[in-house]
């Protein structure tokens, strides 16, 4: 069993704001926009290096979505930047019609997403965000789960041509990615080689898998875990290849299981090889206020949930 | 091109408007029928256009049409402009066409760069189209057309703010203050007050246009709204028109907002708009 460590924490918004300052540098037609939330999105050093290339927009995120699906023709590459309650449902009308039909060039980059935003409460917290990015025809979704993966991540969809969802969050969590990984798009990462379980995590609870697949080894039970990034384009020839070892899933998310990478990787699995799964995901609820491990802890969002629910479904094999 | 010319050309694109909302029984010939003469005077005597299309259109003015449900007249002009064969109109709101009921990208159909039709988002858009022609040091411009009745549309009022906030002096955006929409005036679906004070408000400069359906006058607006441009703030016209202008049965009402003729009404509507370039 591979041992993964960590020295830091590390906010996922942070990696976004390292890899588009490096775009800043590298990238001539990276753009950016932000919907007065420049900290909070941690676009700062991008704005200073750049400040031609940055577009305050104010508190007006459908004028940000047309602005930035109209700064695509003339060939930038841009980036939007805000919470991702205001970057999917606030906008979904103007993501649909001006992006994601026009097929326009746009990267919307959400931070805060889910539960782990924390005390600010259910306004801000959206769970429903994955579901519905991924049921717009050709849009790209990304979950990252830690600094160095977000960064990677940040840098390698400017050379994707096409609208993109990056999802990512608001505490510091572990980095226990490589600095130097080569981000691909629609490509599953397996963390945990493993024969009677696999775990599929995407976003914050990758690391919570990895935990839980230490406490599942010290009951004798061997985990697979794969880091599922991208929830569209799904990487099903890796969820079917560890499921043919394992016979059984879990699939782990900070989202309502309705529209989520669950159910998701449960249509791949009833085409192909119908197996049974287990969720770790919100039970079709609103947030609320809390500290983000509380409420982690109180919705079942963390390595004892993938626990419990990968001795569920061992069970049901 | 010639004011006799331009003429012709405008009742050539009323005929093209009408046989293609009849042929398929569907589409919105009153605002396109309003808007004839505009679209015409902007495509053959204002916008500095390249030969054929590329998205970035770099080095040429750009138009958008955010009241995409005005399809026709825009399908039509485009045509008549070359970005595709006049003859393809006939596939206007056809399976498989890429005439669809709104302009979009998604078919490929050259001559439009934005999806419209859900209404509101098309100022956005140009905005953005704005700032990338200042990024690029293209100093062309950026027009746009919208429905008075999509100014109820809150996302405007955002990127009004913006368009002035951000010194946006290459955009020209103009207004089809025709009084109508779906359930009737303006004023009575939801009065707006004035727009001309409200775009002033904003700090625009505004144009106003008396008898936009008349090519001498949208020719001397559209001109000096050019003259505007480049002077640290977004430039307005607000061009009144009559929704159904051309057919006397389609004016002075809404009712052919969202409506096509029958078989006799159509033989009306052609008789009063007598052949021209030739149908399609």
């Amino acid at each position: 069993m591979k041992t993964y460590r960590y020295t830091e924490k590390k906010d996922t918004r942070s990696g976004f704001g390292a890899g588009l300052a490096e775009l800043g540098r590298t990238n001539p037609n990276v753009v950016a926009l932000c919907a007065d939330l420049i900290g909070s999105l941690k676009m700062n050093q991008f704005i200073d290096e750049n400040p031609e290339r940055f577009f305050q927009i104010g508190i007006a995120e459908a004028n940000m979505m047309g602005i930035a699906a109209g700064l695509t023709i003339g060939g930038k590459i841009p980036f939007t930047g805000t919470f991702a309650n205001f970057s999917t449902g606030r906008v979904y009308d103007q993501i649909r019609q001006s992006i994601a039909y026009s097929n326009k060039n746009v990267k919307i980059c959400a931070s805060h997403a889910g539960l782990t935003l924390g005390e600010d409460g259910a306004t801000h917290q959206i769970l429903e965000d994955i579901g519905l990015m991924k049921m717009l025809p050709g849009m790209v979704v990304i979950n990252t789960c830690d600094y160095n993966q977000t960064k990677a991540a940040t840098i390698a969809i400017a050379d994707y041509e096409g609208p993109v969802y990056l999802r990512f969050g608001r505490p510091a969590v572990p980095v226990f990615m490589p600095e130097d990984q080569v981000f691909e798009i629609g490509k599953a990462i397996q963390l945990q080689e493993g024969s009677d379980v696999t775990i599929v995590a995407t976003g914050h609870l990758v690391w919570e898998a990895l935990e839980a697949a230490k406490g599942l080894n010290e009951k004798g039970i061997s985990a697979e875990v794969i880091n599922i990034h991208t929830i569209k384009p799904l990487d099903d020839k890796a969820i079917l290849e560890s499921v043919a070892k394992t016979g059984c899933i879990v699939t782990a998310e900070e989202h309502n299981f309705l529209g989520g990478l669950g159910e998701s990787v449960a249509r791949v699995l009833a085409l192909n090889d119908p197996t049974p799964q287990e969720f770790v995901a919100t039970d079709d609820t609103f947030g609320e206020s809390g500290t983000p491990a509380q409420l982690m802890d109180k919705y079942g969002l963390n390595s004892t949930a993938i626990i419990d629910k990968a001795l569920k479904v061992i069970g049901r094999k | 091109m010639s004011n006799k010319k331009l003429h012709d050309l405008t009742t050539q694109v009323r005929r093209d408007i009408l046989r293609m909302v009849h042929k398929v029984n569907s589409g919105h010939p009153g605002g396109s029928l309003g808007c004839a003469e505009f679209l015409v005077v902007l495509y053959t005597n204002i916008m500095n256009r390249k030969e054929g299309f590329d998205m970035n259109g770099i080095d040429e003015d750009l138009f958008f049409l955010s009241n995409g449900h005005i399809s026709p007249v825009f399908y039509s002009v485009l045509a008549h402009s070359g970005y595709f064969p006049v003859e393809e109109l006939n596939t206007f709101r056809l399976l498989d066409s890429r005439l669809q009921g709104h302009p979009t990208t998604h078919e490929g159909l050259p001559g439009v760069r934005i999806a419209s039709g859900s209404l509101g988002q098309g100022l956005s858009v140009a905005l953005g189209a704005a700032e990338s022609k200042k990024l690029n040091n293209d100093n062309n411009l950026i027009y746009t057309l919208h429905g008075d009745g999509e100014l109820q549309e809150g996302q405007n009022w955002e990127a009004i703010m913006y368009a002035s906030a951000k010194n946006i002096d290459n955009l020209i955006a103009t207004i089809d203050l025709n009084g109508k929409q779906i359930d009737g005036a303006t004023d009575d679906v939801l009065p707006m007050g004035s727009i001309k004070g409200k775009f002033e408000a904003f700090d625009w400069i505004v144009i106003e246009v008396e008898n936009g359906n008349d090519i001498d006058s949208i020719i001397e607006g559209m001109e000096i709204a050019k003259t505007a441009t480049g002077k640290g703030k977004p430039v307005c016209v607000l061009l009144k028109t009559m929704m159904g202008n051309g057919v006397d049965f389609m004016m002075h009402t809404h009712a052919w907002h969202g409506k096509a003729p029958n078989d006799d009404q159509l033989e009306i509507a052609l008789n009063q708009n007598p052949e021209t370039l030739g149908d399609y």
